[in-house]
């Protein structure tokens, strides 16, 4: 089934201006705090209305304001997974579920609570409150509610804001293997890299109410275009840049020339580097070699984080190394692949709306 | 010591508590819904005037609408022959006018504190308006509509100034408590006085111990929590 979305709404300073469409499968949102990210899932699911518009599901029409049709939100058949799982919290876990299946019969909606209970692993919690559950156990509860209603999309808002760091890794997998098993459409709005990269196979960044790149999300991170998108996949190094040829651009930033394998246009006028991109070298071991100081070193329980200066005057660079990796030396020089280097653009041209249908 | 006082003020306070009680929930459910902040501010105003008004204020108005003369009172008394200036159903009337501003801000602040978002899930869940208010919003916000239940009684019992300006001081028809420890104190019946005190106090007492009682429910949740 296909999901379309055109949203339009102003209120209090903001505009969100959506439209996507999606095909199956599971897309992710992501962008910073305020962006109009979980506003775009509540005008989908009903529970805000855009002031115009046009949103269906399939076949089903479920907002037009050109035909001035908006469906309730009981009538569009939409799975909402809320930030804090919006469980009951008075109603015991089989209870929840049961608020699902109002018009089910009494004796098939026993069975189907059951088969829900089995299927999300909360075998023997169906008469437990969900305030005596732990955090991955109420997402399961949620999930489980929400299924059990059949929905024709599925919709979750921050799924793992609301989980202890130990238990995200484990859940993400669960959450994975369930979506695979899902036929319907799946938007995750989040603000998190990993979540996106493990979960969506497509990909949009949204900036001020408004799709700012899309596509599929490896390619995204692997090419961002846009300064603002490689920030949000993760990318530490920045440096404002001068094309100087086809195959070659200025750091301004670091003071240094750099080759990429990619060809440079014009408007490129910024780079990015991830900070694990960078590879200890020594002098003479080719292009995008160049000299580094220490500043600053951050130990993580696995990694380092140094932070280096190509230059007394330059703006500095992080460089992420594995603890096993790393041998204790100090490198005094620096390289970087001229596959790894990402050329961006710092706005303008490449926020174009014909990048986010 | 007469006790017609005790009785006229339980049964006055009993029928207007149950009247006080539907009406209030439901304006507050009414108000609550209201999206447009202005209306809300203003209509929130007059429910909840009574509460700040002196009672004879009140009692002025009340009299002023249900007076024998007054249209409200004559359209009583000539349609239904029921006359309700100083009658037993003023008293009723009195108690409800003054204590349903409290039942109404009790109910609001507790169904506006139910989390918005349950509401939501609710709705996206198929679940009726209807469903969604017996099922989620008033289990949750009960401990705080029960506790204004009890003060609004407890305001009800104690009515005092509206009472005596729309259904008088007749012994033994519109004398509750209150206006019998009046007249007693202006009798110089100091004895008959002390007693109906002392009736006052001990409901109130357990007014004020089943309050707690409730306040106590309200963290139910959280305890239920511990427990385990």
């Amino acid at each position: 089934m296909s999901l379309h979305v055109v949203a339009k709404r102003k209120w209090k300073g903001f505009a969100l201006d959506m439209e996507f469409t999606s095909q199956g499968g599971t897309r992710g949102i992501v962008g910073a705090s305020g962006c109009g990210k979980s506003m775009t899932l509540k005008c989908i699911a009903g529970i805000e209305t855009p002031d115009s518009g046009k949103i269906t599901i399939g076949e089903q029409v479920l907002y037009d304001s050109a035909q001035g049709v908006n469906l309730r939100p009981q009538d569009r058949k939409i799975g909402y997974l809320f930030q804090n799982y919006a469980l009951f919290p008075h109603m015991k876990v089989e209870e929840n579920i049961a608020c699902a299946l109002g018009k089910v019969p009494k004796a098939q909606r026993q069975q189907t609570v059951e088969e829900m209970l089995r299927r999300f692993r909360l075998e023997g919690l169906g008469g437990r409150f969900p305030g005596q559950l732990s955090g991955g156990q109420q997402q399961r509860v949620a999930l489980a509610r929400i299924l059990a209603y059949e929905p024709n999309a599925l919709l979750l808002d921050e799924p793992f804001s609301a989980l202890d760091f130990y238990l995200k890794e484990q859940l993400q997998l669960e959450l994975k293997d369930m979506l695979e098993e899902y036929s319907g459409d799946v938007v995750i709005v989040t603000h998190s890299r990993d979540e996106v990269y493990q979960l969506c196979e497509q990909l949009m960044v949204m900036e001020d109410g408004r799709c700012i790149a899309s596509g599929k999300t490896r390619e995204l991170f692997r090419n961002p275009g846009l300064l603002s998108v490689a920030r949000l996949t993760g990318c530490k190094n920045f440096s404002a840049a001068k094309p100087l040829g086809k195959y070659r651009i200025l750091a301004k930033d670091w003071g240094i020339e750099l080759a990429t394998s990619r060809p440079v246009d014009q408007d490129i006028d910024c780079i990015g580097v991830r900070a694990h991109d960078f590879m200890p070298a020594t002098e003479g071991d080719g292009e995008n070699t160049f000299s580094v100081q220490l500043r600053e070193r951050l130990e993580s329980p696995f990694e380092w984080n140094m932070l280096f200066s190509p230059g007394p005057e330059a703006a500095s660079v992080w460089w992420k190394i594995s603890k096993e990796s790393y041998g204790g030396n100090l490198p005094d020089f620096l390289r970087v692949d001229p596959d790894n280097i990402l050329l961006l653009r710092s706005g303008g041209p490449a926020i174009r709306k014909d990048a986010c249908q | 010591m007469d006790y017609s006082p005790i009785l006229i003020s339980m049964k006055t306070a009993s029928l207007s508590i149950a009247i006080t009680f539907f009406l209030g929930i439901l304006a507050a459910k009414l108000v609550a819904d209201i999206s447009r902040e202005k209306v809300k501010m203003i209509l929130d105003g007059i429910l909840t005037l009574p509460l700040v008004l002196p009672p004879t204020v009140a009692g002025f108005f009340l009299l002023y609408a249900f007076g024998v003369k007054r249209p409200i009172g004559r359209f009583f008394l000539e349609y239904f022959s029921v006359k309700i200036a100083f009658s037993w159903g003023a008293t009723v009337l009195a108690a409800v006018v003054i204590s349903f501003p409290l039942m109404y801000r009790s109910a609001r602040g507790a169904f506006e504190q139910v989390d918005q978002n349950l509401v939501y899930a609710a709705r996206t869940l198929g679940m009726s308006e209807w469903r969604i208010f017996w099922r989620v919003v008033m289990p949750l916000a009960l401990p705080g509509v029960a506790s204004g239940g009890v003060l609004a009684f407890a305001r009800g019992l104690g009515e005092f100034g509206a009472t005596a300006m729309i259904a008088g001081n007749i012994a033994g028809k519109t004398r509750t408590l209150p206006l019998a420890i009046y007249s007693a104190v202006a009798a110089g019946d100091m004895e008959s006085a002390t007693e109906y005190v002392w009736i006052i106090l001990l409901i109130s007492f357990l007014v004020v111990i089943s309050m707690n009682w409730f306040t106590a429910r309200e963290r139910g949740y959280a305890l239920r929590e511990a427990k385990k």
